[in-house]
């Protein structure tokens, strides 16, 4: 029998219907309790659980105590093994507080659990040979997520939180049930990955509220094998990333050097030119070599400076809910690396699924640089698979 | 003037009818409506340019057949052509299906409401299958030429995902000229289609010279025709084969369905990519429009991925003993195949594939044999006795042939051309005149019998042909 | 005011038919073949003799043996299994102009004076086909005021991919086909337009619609450039939005030295109200089968034309055919024509049904397709957009063309229920599934209607009763929707990794029995 993980963030959501943006920190919480806010987050899951039944699946399910998951799974009267988890009161609910300066994880003064609790419930559920790992939460848990497995196990997101940016989670509770059953029955087969965004804390703290790629989990995909009735086009969206790459690699400029920016779709166009890459930031290649890799802005530009390059490229993707191509996973290439490379000399390459998502819409910058946005603003080509191309508007 | 009146084709033509429907959107007129989306500057303000309406069933049958009785057919007329468009026997099964009205107005419904039309088809391949003795076939294309020139670029996907940078298609020299054409056109992009020569006395391919050719190590494929274009057998088959697989590259093969009741099939003789015309199985003539291709290959994964059609697959179903249908568009596993250029595909020729199916299951494996029998007797007697005329040269290469055999009239001191004009006033169709696309071979006609061909068909042949060259009548 | 039936108690025909392969028994026989006579043999001697030993048959095909009766009995079976315009209201598949196919023109293409026309007679003898060929070429010249047409074309799609020959001979003949490298097309297009353009090679730019569904005039300026050797575009696309400005996309493509041409695979409601030459286009094309009545035949023979302005007619496909006032004649001899497109001269039994379609309607019926498809069109919408969940995107209130563009999204997000089951679902009801959208989906969740001319009131009326019924039980009981159909001819439900899996699929019964 399959076995599926359930994670409850038990008090994901709480700070949004309080209007907070976010429920991370403690004082958040308490000062959400005090508006009167109500604990939805198992509320949801329990929606979840109860598609995943309805659909017929019968997994063994693996959970946390109490609010965790153990009551979720008792109020749809399914089975269930709990998990101990070290430091979890039953009565004192996780939070995902911001990492402190050191990368730990802070435990309140209260005494309540922490996202230290989601990770080493993920990592357990992992261990004990979960086919899948459900969790209810926001941006927040997802992070926690990509901590403690990141692509080792399918997960899926039950949506919970008040800030979902990330592409993890399901469309709704239910669906996140169903989608969850499918999986688990061999109806669903395929996984993809999905982007884990989440407010980017070090501008948050100069007072920027701005969104930032953190990597990426993989989910059911549950698409289905698209096949179209009446033509012979095919298509998905794995093959349109394939074929994209297959393009920059045929057309690709030895002589110049190329500033490829993060993400899974550029991370594919680099396997596919045998090379090493860094999923989360910037690498550089130059006669078909890694000229250096996980870049920062002066190491760029420094690069930049010491060959005569016959050209520059700029190889990003398209980031985020709001589309964005330069800003969130790519910092890196700041104002001045555009500046001196040149708006013809960007290539954007993304699958059309993925820019159909801003239909009627349009692509962001965000360079920190207003001219610079300005610049860069209008209409853009993007690449979307073997020598094929869209326009896209891109605003400031 | 504008004259409407209530359509048969059209119920809402009636005018209350109308009306209703016009209150429930409450416009006044259905002017309103397009005027309001397309701009004045569009619209076009006169009356097409067309021939005013034939109001009736009548008066449009008297009209059409009137027209159409201008036409004389290979029912009135011998007919000794071919060269890619063969009459057959049509079973009156395979009529009888191909106009049923749930097969012949249907289109791409699925599994679940077109079962039948799924597993007609699934049968149809199944079928071609056994007479090709390959393991996967696709979905009709358009015809013979169009399964050549996306075999032509299978073969060039295959090298590219293989890694290989090889694009020449090597062809015989002798190939069906529309076809070649077709594929020079429809492969430019992609490939280079080099002729190899024949030989002189032979007419065959010639192997050193395809050696020549595949040591330039850039050839992706080799195709050849059996019977070829001329109509005799390539009797080096299976060495093409192997000197194509030699040098790396793709066999492609075009047989002649109808032979396959008594010739090897290809698939046997090395070939790893099958393509051709079902027109002869069950497909009336109808002036060309009853082609439809054929693609095969052996169950590689690597082949099935560059299919350019659909594939109709057999699917197991939760109910023991019952199976369903599914097209499973071009099946590709996760890694995918790498390709430059994609093909296209449409609307094809559903109903052909179906007929075909039909056609094979009436015929079973006796009737093929006895078509390829009753061809090649009757193709042997006419060549004998053409051979007997003073000037004429019936099969200059002296090969064995199926169904159509060069005659030469070069000695006789006549055109192909002047021949086939003074056969009409005997009320015979002569062979296709190849003297233009071939000019090296002189004034020759290419002549094609079939089952249906009776001795005194080919008698009243040889006596016009005689009287039309100066021999004396026998 | 016709009766209209509601939720008829359907079920197809289900003969679980076994498979062909399997039934009747060695010597049985469905049809003899004519014998060579005596005299023949003698002459000719056994067959045996004939054949080249390296190439004589080893073992026979094992082909089925049936005789007669039993063969056509599982045909017919399989045919009752199998849903065909001529038995439903085929309304759901958009775009594909499921149209009445009139009885009488099935007569004309079944003639012993057309079915046995060899294509290498001589002219003299083939004067009526020719006749029919030429005047059709006439009349679709009239239909679109372009300036010449070729009927080589075996479908649409082969038509488009005549029509990116032509662009190609065209800028090559004036030196800029290296340069000139990019064709433009939009999402909303039929997919054989960016299929055919990169069969040939070129790049392929599409647009995406703006917030009115239109597509984006603004990413066309910014995409077009010396490098654009063609536009090639639908109107209306598959939304039924009427692309107003479509004058103006065609003014920008020219002014930047590029080519336009206009998909007319959506034709039916434009016959006569619009011309491709009025909006400024350099080139079209028809899929003479839909627009012109041919029955789909299980997906073909169809038929499609390439028709071009005066500066492009000496590129059409060859052959045309040509009147020289006395007779009718096929001209293969155009040097700078794209060459053949398929064997022989296009599909004329497809070209006999568009002919006797026009003369049966004249001018005055063709513009009243157009009008009666628009005002179906736009009834049905109205009534189907007062189901739940059930909405139809961009352009609020505008009317539409022949066809529209739904989206199941709400209904999908309240219930699970998808377009994929519903439109399984809508079998059980007796109707053929419907045409969702191309891939990738630009809307989620799409449902494609084209309620053409042929429909009355009542089949409209029954046809949205039908999803009104489903809409409601997936609301209140979704797991019967998901699990549809039930009276379809396939009782069963198929495991689709038998289509999708390396090991488990096969094309042929013989490949299936190795697995």
């Amino acid at each position: 029998m399959e076995k599926i993980g359930l994670i409850v963030n038990p008090i994901a959501g709480i700070g949004g219907k309080a209007g907070f943006k976010g429920s991370d920190g403690e004082e958040i919480y308490r000062e959400a309790i005090l508006r009167g806010a109500v604990k939805e987050s198992g509320q949801k899951a329990l929606l979840a659980v109860r598609a995943l039944k309805a659909a017929g699946a019968q997994p063994t399910i693996l959970t946390c105590p109490g609010e965790m998951g153990a009551r979720v799974c008792e109020a749809a009267g399914l089975a269930y093994t709990v998990i101990e988890v070290p430091g979890a009161e039953v009565t004192c609910p996780v939070t995902d507080m911001p990492e402190t300066e050191a990368g730990e994880t802070a435990l309140t003064d209260a005494g309540c659990t922490t996202a230290a609790d989601t990770v080493y419930a993920a990592r357990t559920f992992l261990r004990m040979g979960a086919a899948l790992i459900l969790f209810a939460g926001g941006d927040g848990t997802a992070r926690d997520m990509l901590d403690a497995v990141g692509e080792a196990v399918p997960v899926l997101g039950i949506p919970a939180g008040c800030k979902i940016h990330s592409g993890v989670y399901a469309l709704n509770p239910r669906r996140a049930g169903e989608l969850a059953a499918g999986y688990l029955q061999g109806k669903v087969r395929k996984t993809k990955e999905a982007e884990v965004m989440d407010i980017d804390e070090e501008e948050f703290r100069r007072g920027r509220v701005q969104s930032r790629l953190y990597g990426y989990l993989r989910i059911p995909d549950g698409r289905g094998m698209v096949q179209n009735k009446k033509s012979g086009s095919r298509y998905s969206e794995q093959g349109a990333i394939e074929r994209l790459a297959d393009y920059l690699a045929d057309t690709w400029d030895e002589e110049s050097l190329y500033i490829v920016g993060g993400g899974s779709t550029t991370a594919a166009v680099m396997r596919r030119m045998n090379l090493a890459n860094t999923l989360l930031g910037v690498d550089l290649v130059y006669k078909g070599q890694v000229a250096a890799a996980d870049c920062t802005e002066q190491e760029i530009l420094e690069t930049m400076d010491r060959y005569p390059f016959a050209g520059v490229k700029i190889l990003v993707t398209v980031i985020g809910g709001q589309g964005c191509i330069f800003g969130r996973g790519n910092q890196q290439i700041s104002a001045r690396v555009i500046r001196r490379a040149g708006r013809e000399n960007i290539i954007v390459a993304a699958s059309p699924d993925k820019l159909l998502s801003f239909l009627g819409s349009s692509l962001s910058v965000d360079t920190g640089d207003e001219e610079v946005n300005r610049y860069l603003s209008g209409y853009m080509r993007v690449l979307t698979g073997y020598g094929e191309y869209t326009v896209m508007k891109v605003s400031d | 003037m504008e004259k409407t009146f209530v359509h048969p084709y059209m119920p809402n033509s009636v005018p209350e009818v109308k009306q209703e429907l016009l209150d429930e959107l409450g416009v006044g007129s259905v002017r309103e409506i397009y005027e309001s989306i397309i701009p004045q500057e569009l619209l076009y303000k006169e009356r097409l340019d067309l021939p005013e309406p034939i109001r009736s069933e009548y008066e449009l049958k008297k009209h059409v057949s009137g027209i159409l009785n201008r036409n004389v057919s290979t029912e009135e007329y011998t007919s000794f052509l071919g060269a890619g468009c063969y009459k057959h026997q049509i079973p009156a099964v395979c009529d009888e299906i191909n106009t049923r009205g749930e097969f012949l107005t249907a289109y791409c419904g699925d599994t679940y409401s077109d079962h039948g039309k799924m597993q007609a088809i699934f049968e149809y391949t199944s079928m071609m299958g056994e007479l090709l003795d390959a393991d996967v076939v696709s979905y009709t294309t358009y015809d013979a030429g169009q399964s050549v020139c996306s075999a032509f670029r299978m073969a060039v996907r295959l090298q590219e995902t293989a890694g290989k940078e090889r694009s020449v298609i090597l062809v015989p020299d002798t190939m069906n000229p529309d076809i070649y054409s077709q594929a020079v056109s429809y492969c430019r992009n992609v490939s280079e289609i080099v002729k190899v020569r024949h030989l002189p006395e032979t007419g065959l391919m010639d192997m050193e010279e395809l050696e020549a050719l595949l040591k330039n190590g850039n050839a992706a494929a080799v195709f050849y025709e059996n019977p070829s274009y001329l109509g005799f057998f390539e009797t080096q088959a299976e060495s093409i084969a192997d000197l194509t697989h030699q040098y790396g590259a793709v066999c492609i093969a075009q047989p002649q369905v109808s032979a396959l009741g008594i010739m090897e099939s290809p698939m046997n003789l090395g070939a790893d990519i099958v393509c051709g015309d079902i027109q002869p199985l069950g497909m009336h003539m109808q002036y060309g429009g009853g082609q439809a291709g054929f693609i095969a290959s052996h169950q590689k994964l690597e082949y099935m991925e560059q299919f350019p059609t659909y594939m109709y697959g057999i699917a197991k179903t939760d109910k023991a003993d019952t199976y369903g249908w599914g097209r499973a568009m071009n099946y590709r596993c996760s890694h995918g195949s790498r390709e430059k250029a994609n093909e296209y595909f449409g609307t094809e020729t559903g109903l052909w594939g179906i007929t075909a199916g039909v056609y094979l299951a009436s015929m079973g494996p006796r009737g093929m044999y006895e078509l390829g029998e009753t061809i090649m007797q009757n193709l042997k007697y006419l060549e004998m006795r053409l051979g007997e005329i003073e000037g004429v040269k019936a099969n200059p290469f002296g090969r064995s042939n199926f169904q159509e055999v060069l005659v030469d009239f070069s000695g006789t001191g006549k055109s192909v051309a002047d021949i086939n004009k003074a056969l009409l006033e005997y009320g015979i169709f002569g062979g296709k005149d190849v003297s233009r696309e071939f000019p090296w071979l002189g004034q020759c006609g290419l002549y094609c019998v079939s089952e249906l061909t009776s001795r005194g068909e080919m008698d009243a042949l040889l006596n016009a042909l005689r009287k039309i060259t100066g021999e004396r009548e026998v | 005011m016709g009766y209209v039936k509601k939720n008829r108690d359907f079920h197809q025909a289900r003969w679980d038919e076994p498979f062909i392969m399997e039934m009747g028994n060695p010597g049985e026989r469905g049809v003899l073949v004519p014998q060579a006579s005596d005299e023949v043999k003698k002459v000719s001697g056994e067959v045996s003799e004939l054949i080249p030993a390296g190439l004589k048959r080893k073992k026979a095909p094992k082909l089925p043996e049936l005789s007669q009766m039993q063969v056509l009995r599982h045909y017919m079976r399989l045919s009752q299994e199998t849903i065909g315009t001529d038995i439903n209201i085929d309304i759901g598949l958009g775009t594909c102009t499921m149209k009445y196919s009139p009885k009488i023109h099935e007569q004309f293409v079944r003639m012993e004076k057309f079915q046995e026309l060899h294509p290498y007679q001589d002219e003299s003898t083939v004067q009526g086909i020719l006749e029919i060929m030429y005047k059709d070429e006439q009349y679709l010249k009239a239909i679109s005021g372009m300036d010449k047409v070729s009927l080589q074309p075996s479908g649409g799609s082969q038509a488009i991919f005549a029509n990116v020959q032509t662009i190609r001979a065209y800028f090559e003949e004036r030196g800029e086909a290296e340069k000139r490298d990019e064709i433009i097309t939009t999402i909303l297009s039929h997919p054989a337009n960016p299929g055919t353009a990169s069969t040939l090679g070129y790049k392929v730019i599409t647009l995406y619609p703006d917030e009115n569904g239109l597509p984006d005039i603004e990413a066309l300026k910014a995409a077009v450039s010396e490098r654009t050797a063609a536009l090639m575009i639908t109107n209306p696309e598959d939304t039924g939005i009427y692309n107003d400005r479509i004058r103006q996309f065609v003014d920008i493509v020219h002014e930047a030295g590029g080519l336009c041409v206009y998909d007319q695979a959506n034709l039916n409601g434009v016959f006569g109200l619009t011309r491709a030459k009025d909006a400024g286009f350099d080139m079209c094309h028809y899929n003479l089968h839909k627009s012109f009545s041919s029955p789909h035949g299980c997906q073909g023979p169809g038929a499609g034309a390439q028709c071009v302005s005066e500066k492009l007619a000496k590129y059409v496909a060859a052959p045309t055919v040509e009147y020289d006032g006395e007779k009718y004649y096929l001209d293969g001899d155009r040097p700078k024509s794209i060459g053949k497109l398929r064997m022989f001269y296009g599909v004329p039994s497809v070209l006999i049904r568009a002919y006797a379609y026009i003369r049966t309607l004249g001018a005055d019926g063709m513009k009243q397709i157009a009008e009666l498809s628009i005002l179906n069109n736009n009834y049905l919408i109205k009534k189907l957009l007062e189901i739940k969940g059930l909405s139809m995107p961009f352009a609020e209130g505008r009317f539409r063309m022949e066809q529209a563009r739904l989206s199941w999204q709400e209904l999908t997000e309240e219930t699970g229920v998808t377009t994929d089951d519903i439109c399984r679902r809508i079998v059980d009801y007796g109707f053929q599934d419907y045409f969702t959208s191309h891939h990738p989906r630009v809307l989620p969740e799409p449902f494609t209607p084209e309620p053409v001319e042929t429909y009355s009131k009542d089949d409209m009326d029954e046809y949205a009763a039908a999803f009104a019924a489903i809409a409601k039980e997936a609301y209140s009981e979704p797991e019967l929707v998901k699990g549809a159909p039930y009276k379809a001819a396939l009782g069963a439900r198929i495991e689709e990794e038998c289509l999708t899996e390396w090991g488990k699929f096969a094309t042929t019964w013989r490949a299936y029995k190795k697995l």
